[in-house]
């Protein structure tokens, strides 16, 4: 059992090393983009001649932002053979990930999401496949750099600070609600990752439109920020019923083993916060004026709030889900 | 306009926009509109988020009364700042539930106007195809060939068949489906109103109590019996329901983590016989399964050891014999316990004892357990004589006992050494006073009974909620129309759709109508 848990680090490691590889290429894509852009409107343009260096780069930028590229399937959105090669990277990333969080699994002989380190290897797994998953559907991989450089730095977070060794199962944690709470949970945190993701897209992209500003020329190529936040709003509605799910769950586990359904625990205030954060989410988005900037900010305070509540609730506040698995000296 | 003088001076020109002159009522139904706005809804959640986070950062009276005391000892300046804003019960304080209570009334303000709209939308017919469908999403237009009628009767059962809701209007079809979209939406938000109704009312009839139990007694369900209760509003004696468990057994199971030297705790049982009216049943508690006795559920808390000690004065007659519970002070079950011996003896005495399961000595000399197994049982005494204060009738602290006023007679700066227990063993007490005997070592549990009629109301309206969310936030609500012209055998038509909020598939959905609407005509064409 002891190989399987090494495997499962040398594979957490691995991957780590094969994300930041793929976020190396993603960034150079973007990067690729923002030069690629002047050079394909330049055909139009031609036919002004004789026109002054600055006027003629005024109207190569007006163009490129009439003439958008959609990215479609095929992502010729501008994207570069970078993506391509990313993407195939960040697939065997996730292999490797995924092989990681089933080998630690299968030496612990229980689901591997018990403490605050396997909570983690276990979420960022989820986020980085609802992204592969997601191309499914429509074509994100420009949020490939974002999806990538945050893993990798969870993932370093994670195993840096909070890695335990395997241990067995304490009695609280004995209950087939370990399996349903957690899992929702983390998946419903992968989706809120990815719609922050979009969310953030779609501020620079609104700021691009405004004023055509001269840096990050790759945005043009994106979807435009109408698009993006009606994107990030589909995946956030997702993520808000699987959170409904995962308060439910959890209170119906919480009655099983502390007595009482809901307490005011410390996680449960956070819990509550997150979900109030993103009915109101929901609910700007019916809301007149509340729509573009207003409503990726409260997607991305929303999803900070998952981060806090992971992080900071589960270390340095005092309450009855105290699962992280840390070693902390006795009140 | 003269800069000079201001603007509302008595001879001056009404320039600016006149308000409507607002009476009393006039004022409220705008208060009203207001408060049922969607802005004020969506302020309002906001505020409730931000609202909860206080009662995050220190601890609550519900949840955790002794971290309120340690607050208090910890900063008494800021705590009566703290307390006076009732930072300390912030989910009952009067600021939270002011939140809490104006967006339930703007939601059941908002949703009350919906239902009934949706009532009469429910039963309306799809409305009359719009003049221009070039305006509206997905237009399309095809043509076909045969008779109009027949024509549009194929429009009308392919509609059907995906669900529509269908009316003919000459010579177009207009279709609508999805008013599940509006009914989830509803159910949604009357469910929360019911969960508020449920916890409010209901709520005040719950009660809990949690009470030690050591392995062979016995605990009645009477309300003297517990150690701590708390009862809801409306709660009456005579609701408790009659029934008595006794502890049969506690087993736990631990392992050792190599790594840091804890103990880990596998399995936690109790072995419990419980007697109510039905008759007498033997039942396992463990921590993720609680027992039902009746209208109530007996959960497993804590655990830890009452070792028995035996008190006899000069003579040998026993004075004192019954289990104490130790409180358990670490992780390898180092417990804390108190003996009160106020009658028997020469003097009233009281007893300040540790337990440790697997004793050690450390190099200091101090004793210390290794884990929280009894594989080298040790109690250790310290013995004081005096006042114990119980004679005037004030209830103390069983768990605690106050040494001011009394005297050390072994241990500290008594000059006399500790008593130290084995199994078994039993030593003279000072003064001649008597003995003290560790006779045997039960285990006791703590066990916390609740009874909540509000979990079954809260359970269905949760879920229904659940239900709701799903079909309001994925379920379109649409509109397809299918406008039909004759011209020289030949049928020119038209599609176009509308939607009812957010809608990504409408467009594919329009294609998708002309597409499906082709293969029925070609379908009976070629019959």
């Amino acid at each position: 059992m002891d190989n399987l848990v090494s495997l499962s680090v040398v594979a957490v490691y691995s991957a780590m090393g094969v994300y930041t590889v793929a976020f190396l290429l993603f960034t150079l894509d973007l990067a690729k983009r923002s030069t690629e852009v002047p050079q394909r409107t330049q055909a139009p343009v031609g036919a002004s001649v004789g026109a002054s260096a600055p006027a003629e780069a005024l109207e190569q930028t007006e163009l490129s932002r009439t003439e958008l590229p959609r990215a479609d399937s095929e992502g010729l959105g501008g994207a570069t053979r970078f993506q391509r090669a990313a993407f195939a990277l960040t697939i065997l990333g996730w292999v490797l990930h995924f092989a990681a969080v089933v080998f630690r699994g299968i030496a612990a002989q229980r689901v591997p999401w018990v403490n605050l380190f396997e909570f983690g290897l276990v979420a960022t797994a989820m986020g980085v496949g609802v992204f592969l998953l997601a191309q499914l559907w429509k074509d994100l991989r420009f949020l490939g750099a974002y999806i990538t450089g945050f893993t990798v730095l969870s993932l370093g977070i994670v195993t840096v600070n909070y890695y335990v060794d395997v241990v067995p199962l304490p009695p609280a944690l004995q209950s087939a609600w370990l399996v349903i709470h957690v899992l929702v949970a983390s998946l419903a945190t992968a989706f809120f990752a990815l719609g922050a993701g979009l969310s953030v897209v779609q501020l620079l992209r609104y700021r691009r439109e405004a004023r055509a500003v001269a840096g990050l020329r790759f945005l043009d190529t994106l979807p435009g920020s109408a698009t993006l936040e009606s994107l990030a709003y589909r995946i956030n509605i997702v993520g808000f019923v699987l959170w409904t799910f995962t308060l439910i769950a959890g209170a119906i586990w919480a009655e099983r083993s502390w007595g009482r359904y809901w307490g005011w625990d410390t996680k449960e205030v956070w819990t509550f916060i997150i979900w109030t954060l993103f009915a109101g989410y929901i609910h700007a988005r019916a809301t007149r004026g509340w729509r573009g900037d207003r409503s990726a900010w409260l997607a991305i305070v929303g999803f900070s709030a998952i981060i806090f509540n992971y992080t900071v609730v589960n270390t340095m506040f005092t309450g009855l889900h105290s699962y992280s698995g840390l070693v902390t000296t006795p009140s | 306009m003269e800069p000079l003088r201001p603007s509302d001076h008595h001879d001056s020109k009404r320039e600016s926009i006149t308000q409507p002159k607002l009476n009393a009522v006039g004022w409220l139904r705008f208060g009203w509109r207001q408060l049922t706005s969607m802005r004020t809804a969506l302020v309002l959640l906001l505020l409730l988020a931000v609202a909860a986070i206080p009662g995050s950062l220190v601890p609550q009276r519900s949840a955790d009364p002794n971290g309120v005391i340690r607050f208090k000892r910890n900063n008494p300046d800021l705590f009566p700042i703290l307390d006076g804003l009732q930072l300390f019960d912030t989910y009952s304080s009067a600021w939270f539930s002011a939140i809490y209570l104006l967006l339930f009334i703007s939601l059941i303000g908002c949703v009350i106007p919906r239902t009934l709209h949706h009532w009469r939308a429910l039963r309306a017919a799809p409305p009359a195809t719009p003049a221009r469908l070039n305006r509206l999403v997905g237009f399309t237009e095809r043509q076909a060939e045969g008779r109009l009628d027949d024509v549009l009767d194929d429009g009308e059962r392919v509609l059907r068949r995906q669900g529509y809701r269908v009316v003919r209007y000459g010579d177009s079809i207009s279709a609508e489906r999805g008013y599940i979209r509006e009914t989830g939406n509803l159910v949604f938000h009357f469910s929360l109103v019911l969960v508020l109704i449920a916890v409010g009312f209901l709520g005040g009839f719950r009660y809990y109590g949690q009470r030690v139990i050591v392995e062979g007694q016995t605990f009645t369900n009477q309300l003297t019996s517990y150690d701590s209760f708390s009862p809801g509003r409306f709660f009456d004696e005579s609701r408790l329901d009659p029934f008595s468990i006794r502890l049969d057994e506690f087993v736990p199971v631990y392992d050792l983590d190599t790594s840091t030297g804890f103990p880990i705790a596998l399995d936690y049982t109790a072995a419990v016989t419980i007697v109510e009216q039905g008759g007498e049943r033997e039942e396992e508690i463990k921590v993720n399964q609680p027992v039902g006795i009746g209208s109530t559920t007996t959960y497993l808390l804590g655990n830890g050891f009452a070792p028995w000690i035996t008190v006899r004065d000069a003579d040998g007659t026993a004075v004192f014999s019954q289990p104490v519970p130790f409180l358990p002070q670490d992780s390898n079950l180092t417990s804390l316990g108190i003996i009160k011996v106020p009658d028997g003896l020469d003097q009233q005495v009281g007893l300040i004892g540790f337990f440790y399961p697997s004793a050690a000595q450390l190099e200091s000399g101090a004793l210390t357990s290794l884990f929280p197994e009894p594989d080298q049982p040790v109690v250790t005494l310290n013995a004081f004589v005096g006042d114990l204060g119980i004679n005037d009738g004030v209830p103390r602290n069983v768990y605690a006992l106050d040494t001011e006023s009394l005297t050390q007679l072994t241990g500290g700066d008594s000059g006399e050494e500790s008593i130290i227990l084995g199994m078994g063993d039993s030593a003279q007490l000072p003064a001649g006073l008597g003995s003290v005997e560790f006779t045997s070592l039960p285990r006791f549990v703590s066990v916390e009974i609740h009874h909540d009629p509000t979990q079954a109301v809260v359970l269905v309206a949760a879920l229904l909620a659940l239900a709701g969310l799903l079909t309001s936030l994925f379920v379109p609500r649409r509109r397809l129309w299918v406008a039909a012209a004759a011209r020289d055998g030949v049928v020119d038509l038209q599609y176009a759709g509308l939607s009812r909020g957010d809608d990504p598939g409408l467009e594919a959905a329009v294609s998708q109508l002309a597409q499906q609407h082709e293969q029925a005509i070609s379908g009976r064409t070629s019959r």
